[in-house]
């Protein structure tokens, strides 16, 4: 039987009933009393020098209560960068200030220019159409290699050149990497674009700032994975305010997929407009908007060269990437492309020498930061596809190939500084092999060449970091925050409890599994148990929700408080049932001693605790309440192995996905229904990567999908069922949990076996065909048919 | 500024409207109504699906001075008065069709738009209907196969939850 309680459970989601009715509350469903509403007029130019910014007829016009430009925000901090990384010559990455407002230039299009406030938001559009600006526009920057070049023009005057960094990892094992290639006896090279993305979750992003003249005191509500990550970056380093002076709520969140991780520009100002304008002041992004505010993801251009043995082992493996940083840093855009990346560059294989230059280019782009896999998917992407081509050029068979190649002996070493703590990559290879059918795979084959189709078949497997992190290793790399969580579990005198987590749940569903945690250490119900999550003011401290952290690292947090909770109440017990503390069980939610028939409910002690009548209060304090600060000691490493199967339309290079199974290890799983949900969803974005999304822009730095009627998001028509399995599980070694972290894998472990099949489909019908970019799009495939 | 009127989930409702209005916002800014979201401005995602006389229609597409008179349903009005929710609704959260939440009130009323002329349609049905309702969550896989069930059909053989 399949438990219906606690940790394994496939329960349905409590926060479902709201969400089915209407009843969400999201941030553009918050209106405060007297509040003003703010319309920002952007650059519609890439690169350009504000000629003239004259806002006296638009201040003139109804309704208007301000008009704010760069000069109202002198002396105000720029929006900071939260990770340095160190270039190889072991110097500090440039970066440029980024103002809240623009300033003497615009560097991409969609910076915001002026910001007109106003009683309402029609009057606050009309009065941006009567400001007069003038922009010079310069030389854009928009192609990476071009960037680079001696005399192309630059994004950040001040800075001297628009590299970033050039980072080189490892860099002592460059000479032996070097010397590896010399020896090897076959070489595979593949030259290839990630295409970059816009996360685009459905909720477009919100603030809401609000101010109490009297007590000094600031809000925002905004639409963010970590409000206490966006009090302190917005509070210590832009506003200049305190924390206890400064609440930030993150209601229920439609979407984040990373990009609603950052602190931006928006955020800032409706913070600072509404203590300016004394009264509450609101942004609702446009999804026009969105696409040229919202930091966009990957945007990686790669060269990955594979060595292998005589035997065909992996000895070697190189990679050049430039990295789009877009025109200014973004939160976390700087470690990305460097310690998200090159970590994972073993992927699931024992290649014994790696080297990863990343070169950092700024580009009068939207800046660039993570999305979901952040880093991973494109390690996983380049890895995957090189071993691939390498398999057809020797001939052998891609399974075997990596099979032979797998790491298989844990804990393993990464060369690239990472230790991988547990994983059977036979095993989830196996599991796929179940699920897959690929035995039936030629017979399928003929039914689509009947058909006048091509089919193809991709596998790939992948390994990803997750939890991140811990904060001595992170401070070590340049993070310039902790990366640990926070919980404090309330228990109240009748026995019920709140969490309040630092995690924040914008769709992964906290409110039902991490209540499925506690009932299952105290054997109660989890109706007993309520989430509190998203409020600065109501959870102590929090890092938030990104990087598939929230149940390996906040999860984990909870449990250790819970722990403090379960060990008290122990000594209550044990003084109520005149017992010695070790000899004390507590099982389906009442505590016994062991060996005797003795017995007191779980809510009587929890009573006990506040009404200390008969109560050890020499030993302790009354009341039930406690916090604990979790910091990893690693990071996760969840893997995978993925297959696709696409059938092709050698009249139109159409792709269809026609199968999709997904085999992953996520350790232990506290909801299954709910981790099942997470792959599909990774594995819809992964495709639409590979097949139908891709961010343009034009030789003069114009966004040209830049709505949903040019930016292919994929729908249910382009998408097949999944076949999903999570049964080969080895549990995480050092969490309490045994967890992982399943938020991401779908969309790194998914591109590069769509790739695969595709590819496999061209060459099975005779064409030369070794690689296509990304995304897949009927024109690319077609042409590389030609 | 037209004065309107409306039957709003059974409710006579009126107000005062700029003729440039949406009938989204007037839902959501002049009703309180937030459960109808906005999600784009080109009249693609769906979030804002509402019925106005009985049809699907993306009310963000359409003014609020054109629905005068007009009987809307949005997805407040779903569930039965004392809360329990719809065989679709339900459908929704037993089948995990769901995440973040933000789609599902015009998935939601889509579904139910789908049902009425279709109550039993086949996986290819369901999935070209909703090519003009957007989720980044769920890959659609469980909103698929909750809409199936919601239709009476044994979703038991699709591999997997």
């Amino acid at each position: 039987m399949p438990k219906d309680h606690g940790i394994g459970a496939a329960q349905t989601r409590r926060e479902d009933v709201r969400f089915l009715t209407g009843q969400g509350n999201y941030t553009d469903d918050i209106n405060l009393k007297g509040q003003a509403y703010v319309h920002f007029l952007r650059s519609d130019v890439a690169h350009g020098k504000i000629a003239k910014l004259d806002t006296s007829a638009a201040a003139a016009m109804p309704g208007v209560v301000r008009i704010f430009t760069s000069a109202d925000f002198e002396g105000v901090g720029g929006l900071p960068c939260g990770w340095q990384v160190t270039d190889k010559h072991g110097e500090p990455m440039q970066e440029p200030a980024h103002p809240i407002i623009a300033s003497g230039k615009v560097r991409h299009v969609g910076e915001i220019v002026a910001a007109v406030v106003a009683e309402s938001l029609p009057q606050a559009r009309d009065a941006a159409e009567a400001i007069e600006l003038d922009i010079e526009e310069l030389p854009p920057v928009v192609d990476m290699k071009a960037a680079l070049e001696a005399g192309s023009a630059k994004v950040h005057d001040d800075l001297t050149s628009n590299l970033c960094y050039d980072w080189g990892f490892v860099e002592e094992n460059k000479g032996a990497v070097e010397e590896a290639f010399g020896k090897a006896a076959h070489v595979t090279t593949l030259e290839l674009v990630n295409n970059r993305l816009i996360a685009n979750p459905m909720e477009p992003r919100v603030a809401v700032g609000d101010y109490t003249r009297h007590s000094d005191e600031s809000t925002l509500y905004t639409t963010s994975q970590n409000p206490h990550v966006i009090r302190l970056l917005m509070g210590a380093f832009v506003l200049g305010i305190p924390e206890h002076k400064l609440r930030v709520v993150a209601p229920d969140v439609g979407g984040g997929f990373g990009t609603k991780i950052f602190h931006y520009a928006e955020e800032a100002f409706c913070t600072f407009a509404a203590k300016a304008c004394n009264r509450a002041v609101k942004w609702t992004s446009t999804r026009s908007e969105a696409f040229m505010s919202d930091a966009h993801g990957r945007d990686h251009v790669t060269t990955i060269q594979l060595a292998l043995d005589e035997n065909n082992n992996f000895t070697a493996l190189r990679t050049d990437t430039l990295a789009n940083m877009g025109a200014y840093l973004s939160t976390f855009a700087p470690s990305v492309p460097t310690w998200l990346h090159g970590t994972l560059m073993a992927g699931n294989y024992k290649t014994p020498l790696i080297y990863v230059n990343v070169k950092a280019v700024f580009t009068n782009t939207v800046p660039v930061d993570a999305y979901r896999g952040a880093g991973r998917p494109e390690a996983t992407y380049q890895l995957e596809r090189v071993i691939d081509k390498a398999a057809r050029e020797l001939g052998v068979d891609p399974i075997a190939l990596r099979r032979q190649n797998f790491v298989t002996e844990f804990p393993y070493a990464t060369p690239v500084a990472v230790e991988y703590d547990t994983g059977d990559y036979h095993g989830t290879m196996d599991a796929l092999e179940r699920m897959a059918d690929f035995a039936g795979f030629e017979a399928r084959r003929k039914e689509s060449e009947a058909k006048g189709k091509l089919r193809g078949l991709g596998v790939n497997c992948y390994i990803e970091a997750c939890g991140i992190a811990p904060s001595n290793l992170v401070g070590q790399l340049g993070a310039r925050a902790g990366l640990y969580e926070s919980a404090t579990v309330r228990v109240n005198a009748t026995g019920g409890l709140v969490v309040m987590t630092g995690s924040h749940s914008h769709g992964q569903g906290h409110e039902t599994t991490f209540p499925q945690v506690i009932a299952e250490m105290i054997g109660i119900d989890e109706s007993m148990v309520e989430i509190v999550h998203g409020d600065t003011s109501k959870v102590p401290m929090g890092m938030g929700t990104y990087g598939s952290r929230s149940l390996a690292v906040g999860g984990s947090a909870m449990v250790r408080a819970a722990e403090k909770i379960i060990n008290k109440t122990k000594k209550i017990a044990a003084h109520l049932m005149e017992a010695s503390e070790a000899d004390i069980e507590l099982k389906d939610g009442a505590f016994s001693v062991a060996g005797t028939d003795k017995s007191v409910a779980w809510g009587d002690v929890c009573l006990a605790a506040y009404v200390p009548h008969n109560y050890p209060l020499e030993d302790i304090e009354p009341g039930l309440e406690e916090t604990a600060f979790y910091d990893p000691s690693n990071f996760t490493y969840p893997s995978g192995a993925y297959a696709c199967e696409v059938e092709v339309d050698p009249e139109t290079g159409k792709v269809t996905i026609e199968r999709f199974a997904a085999a992953d290890d996520f350790g232990n799983v506290v909801n299954p229904m709910i981790v099942e949900g997470q792959v599909h969803g990774g594995i819809a974005q992964g495709v639409g990567q590979a097949l139908l999304e891709g961010c343009v822009y034009d030789e003069n730095g114009q966004l040209l999908s830049a709505s949903y009627m040019d930016y292919a998001m994929p729908r249910a028509d382009d998408l097949p069922f999944y076949s999903v399995d999570h049964s080969s599980a080895t549990p995480c070694t050092h969490n309490p949990l045994g967890v992982k972290g399943c938020g991401e894998a779908g969309a790194i472990g998914s591109p590069p076996s769509v790739v695969n099949a595709v590819v496999d489909a061209l060459q099975s019908a005779g064409k030369n065909v070794t690689h296509i970019d990304m995304p897949l799009t009927p024109a690319r495939v077609w042409a590389a048919m030609q | 500024m037209p004065d309107i009127k409306m039957k709003v989930n059974g409710v006579e409702r009126s107000g005062s409207v700029e003729g440039r209005d949406l009938l989204s916002s007037f839902l959501r800014d002049d009703l309180g109504l937030t459960g109808t979201h906005v999600g784009c401005d080109t009249s693609q995602c769906g979030a804002c699906v509402v019925h106005v006389d009985g049809e699907a229609v993306k009310s963000c597409t359409m003014l609020a001075a054109e629905a005068d008179g007009a009987e809307i349903v949005t997805i407040e009005g779903m569930a039965a008065p004392d809360g329990t929710l719809n065989t679709i609704q339900q459908a929704f959260q037993d089948h995990h069709g769901l995440q973040c939440g933000f789609c599902t009130p015009g998935m939601v009323m889509s579904a139910s738009a789908l049902l009425k002329e279709n109550p039993k349609p086949t996986e290819a049905e369901i999935r070209a209907y909703l090519e003009g309702n957007i989720c980044r969550c769920t890959g659609y896989h469980n909103i698929v196969k909750a809409i199936m069930a919601a239709s009476g059909q044994d979703v038991g053989a699709i591999a997997a939850e």
